[in-house]
């Protein structure tokens, strides 16, 4: 187990990554991204089974695939703070020629992406294929994915849901993102959904509640939880309660920050909450 | 002039559920998987052998896609199957996405395409879906023309690394080509050899465009007869040399004459060497019920229609 402080220092980095790359093209989206970046250390730092570099077909070690790939600027930091690529390049996020798009990508190249995303609705699919080639290779890795709370409404995440449960994919642990946010307002107020693990359950998932998604330790917990329940039958859920914007004061609790960057005031309100841990690139 | 005989009537889906078959036989990677069509697609034989590599993914095409595209990460080759309309425009963005711009290695496969389809109706005839795809950046487009044509499509897309549509039909047609032939994709087939005009066609308007052909001979207009089963890539070069020898051009398709293989071959002619051309092809309109004949010949995609036009543009020279 790694040591948390130094989990969080890295939690605190992200936060500066995140909020230094949508500053600087005054473009992106912080406010998922930073409710996410305990998820995504955790994930990459602790619970995944990585091999080192990056090949496409990934066999021999875990997988995860971003459904939600407008929170790029949680998952570019972390690939980069984990080794992917050189974290000079956040410097080129959404700029023309760059490697780390919009959306995340496979189109340029850029190491750690394994599939596009961020027309919403398709991660989960794309990850029970994953999971099923595994199986077909007899590669007991497990396959990981996020997608957002509001991403939900999206009709063909149930296909996907309805299918791994019929078919028995349990190397699958798909982690959402609940926030309660999105783009024009609280979930609940733009389209109710009504209680996910319930829907979750009735579909044949086995759900588990991280309550404290932007704590640390409950998230490694609630992670190697879910890992445990894997090769039992069932694909696995885990409900991560984050609060979007987290870490940042004037970003949290609101809708206001999906998608608009911070003016350079904001930027360093936001920096000056955060310190510089592993140093800015 | 050269002449093929129909050594029987057989549907091109069959010919992919045999090509499929010999694939689950030859190549561990191939996978298949289908939306609640596996007999209308004739991947029983794949199913009934293969059972741990065909994925049933009930009736939710978008899954299939996402699936099919998440597959190839690991080193499989998805084959998905299910009606053109379905494997298409229902499914468009998660093609695009997870498929096309993720650069992924999948087999789009699709039956019942165009009018053929016959007594189902418009909601099932997509004569839309060859523009639909060929849009698609680094989208293959295959459209083939009878049963040994689209067994061998088949084996040879395995082949092809980047993802790909092939496009087949629903009714008996007459089977024509070489068994075991060769196919190379984006490489045009020239069946007959004329002077005076060239009919381009695809799919089941190939036999159609042979049947064409020999009521020309007799009408002393003498056709070349260009079997394109690659829409994309497109075969510029045989085109463009046909056109230049003949002076006119006839493209026949079972599709909207709006983003199909006519408006493909106009726009290589036009750049290239500026050629009449009429095209039998659906007049942007939906289909309707009836028999594959009667929609055939209700529509102007028969022979018949394929004579008609070859005289005019013969006449526009």
């Amino acid at each position: 187990m790694a040591n948390i402080a130094q989990l969080e220092d890295m939690v605190t980095q992200v936060r500066r990554d995140i909020i230094r790359q949508v500053h600087k093209v005054n473009s992106g989206h912080p406010g998922g991204s930073l409710g996410c970046a305990e998820f995504f250390v955790a994930l990459y730092q602790e619970v995944m089974d990585r091999k080192e570099g990056f090949d496409m077909n990934g066999e021999g070690e875990d997988l995860f695939f971003l459904s939600n790939g407008h929170i790029s600027p949680v998952f570019y930091s972390v690939l980069a703070r984990s080794g992917y690529f050189p974290v000079e390049e956040l410097n080129t996020f959404r700029l023309l020629n760059s490697r780390l798009q919009g959306h995340p990508t496979t189109h340029e190249g850029l190491p750690g992406i394994r599939m596009a995303s961020g027309s919403l609705g398709q991660g989960i699919s794309v990850s029970i294929g994953a999971a099923a080639t595994k199986k077909l290779n007899n590669d007991n890795h497990l396959v990981y994915t996020l997608c957002g709370d509001g991403e939900l409404q999206e009709g063909q995440n149930w296909e996907a849901i309805m299918y791994a449960a019929a078919n028995n994919v349990d190397n699958l642990i798909v982690s959402i993102d609940l926030n309660g946010q999105q783009i024009d307002g609280s979930t609940d107020a733009v389209l109710g959904m009504g209680s996910i693990r319930a829907k979750f359950e009735a579909f044949g998932w086995d759900v588990l509640d991280v309550k404290e998604g932007n704590n640390m330790t409950a998230v490694i917990d609630g992670l190697n939880a879910a890992k445990a329940k894997t090769g039992n039958g069932k694909p696995i859920c885990v409900l991560l309660h984050t609060v979007m914007g987290n870490g940042i004061d004037f970003m949290m609790h609101t809708h206001a920050w999906h998608g608009k960057a911070p003016n350079d005031e904001q930027l360093a309100e936001g920096l000056s909450q955060n310190p510089e841990t592993l140093g800015d690139y | 002039m050269k002449t093929y005989t129909n050594t029987g009537n057989k549907d091109t889906r069959s010919g992919f559920g045999a090509g499929l078959e010999e694939l689950g036989k030859k190549n561990e990677n191939v996978v298949a998987l289908c939306a609640d069509l596996t007999g209308s697609l004739k991947m029983d034989a794949f199913k009934a052998n293969h059972p741990e590599r065909f994925f049933q993914v009930g009736i939710a095409e978008a899954n299939m896609i996402g699936m099919a595209a998440g597959m190839t990460i690991g080193g499989k080759i998805p084959f998905t199957g299910t009606f053109a309309n379905f494997s298409t425009g229902r499914v468009y963005d998660q093609i695009r996405q997870s498929v096309a711009y993720s650069g992924k290695n999948v087999k789009i496969c699709a039956s019942h395409a165009g009018i053929t389809l016959g007594e189902d109706g418009a909601t099932h005839q997509i004569l839309e879906d060859i523009g639909l795809m060929k849009m698609l950046p680094g989208m293959t487009v295959i459209n083939t023309c009878d049963y040994n044509q689209t067994k061998a499509a088949t084996l040879a897309i395995a082949d092809h690394d980047g993802p790909v549509y092939l496009r087949f039909g629903r009714p008996k047609v007459a089977n024509f080509t070489p068994e075991n032939g060769e196919f190379k994709i984006g490489k045009a087939v020239e069946l007959t050899e004329g002077n005076d005009v060239t009919i381009i066609a695809t799919g089941h308007l190939v036999w159609e465009a042979l049947e064409a052909a020999k009521t020309l001979n007799e009408a002393g207009i003498s056709a070349e007869v260009i079997n394109i089963h690659t829409i994309k890539p497109l075969d510029a070069n045989a085109i463009i040399a046909s056109a230049k020898k003949t002076r006119s051009v006839v493209t026949a398709e079972e599709h909207n004459y709006m983003g199909g293989l006519g408006e493909s071959v106009a726009r290589v002619l036009s750049e290239n060497a500026p050629t009449p051309i009429e095209m039998v092809a659906t007049q942007d309109t939906f289909g309707e019920s009836g028999t594959p004949a009667q929609l055939m010949e209700k529509y102007g995609l028969n022979a018949e229609a394929i004579v008609k036009a070859a005289k005019k543009v013969v006449a526009r020279k």
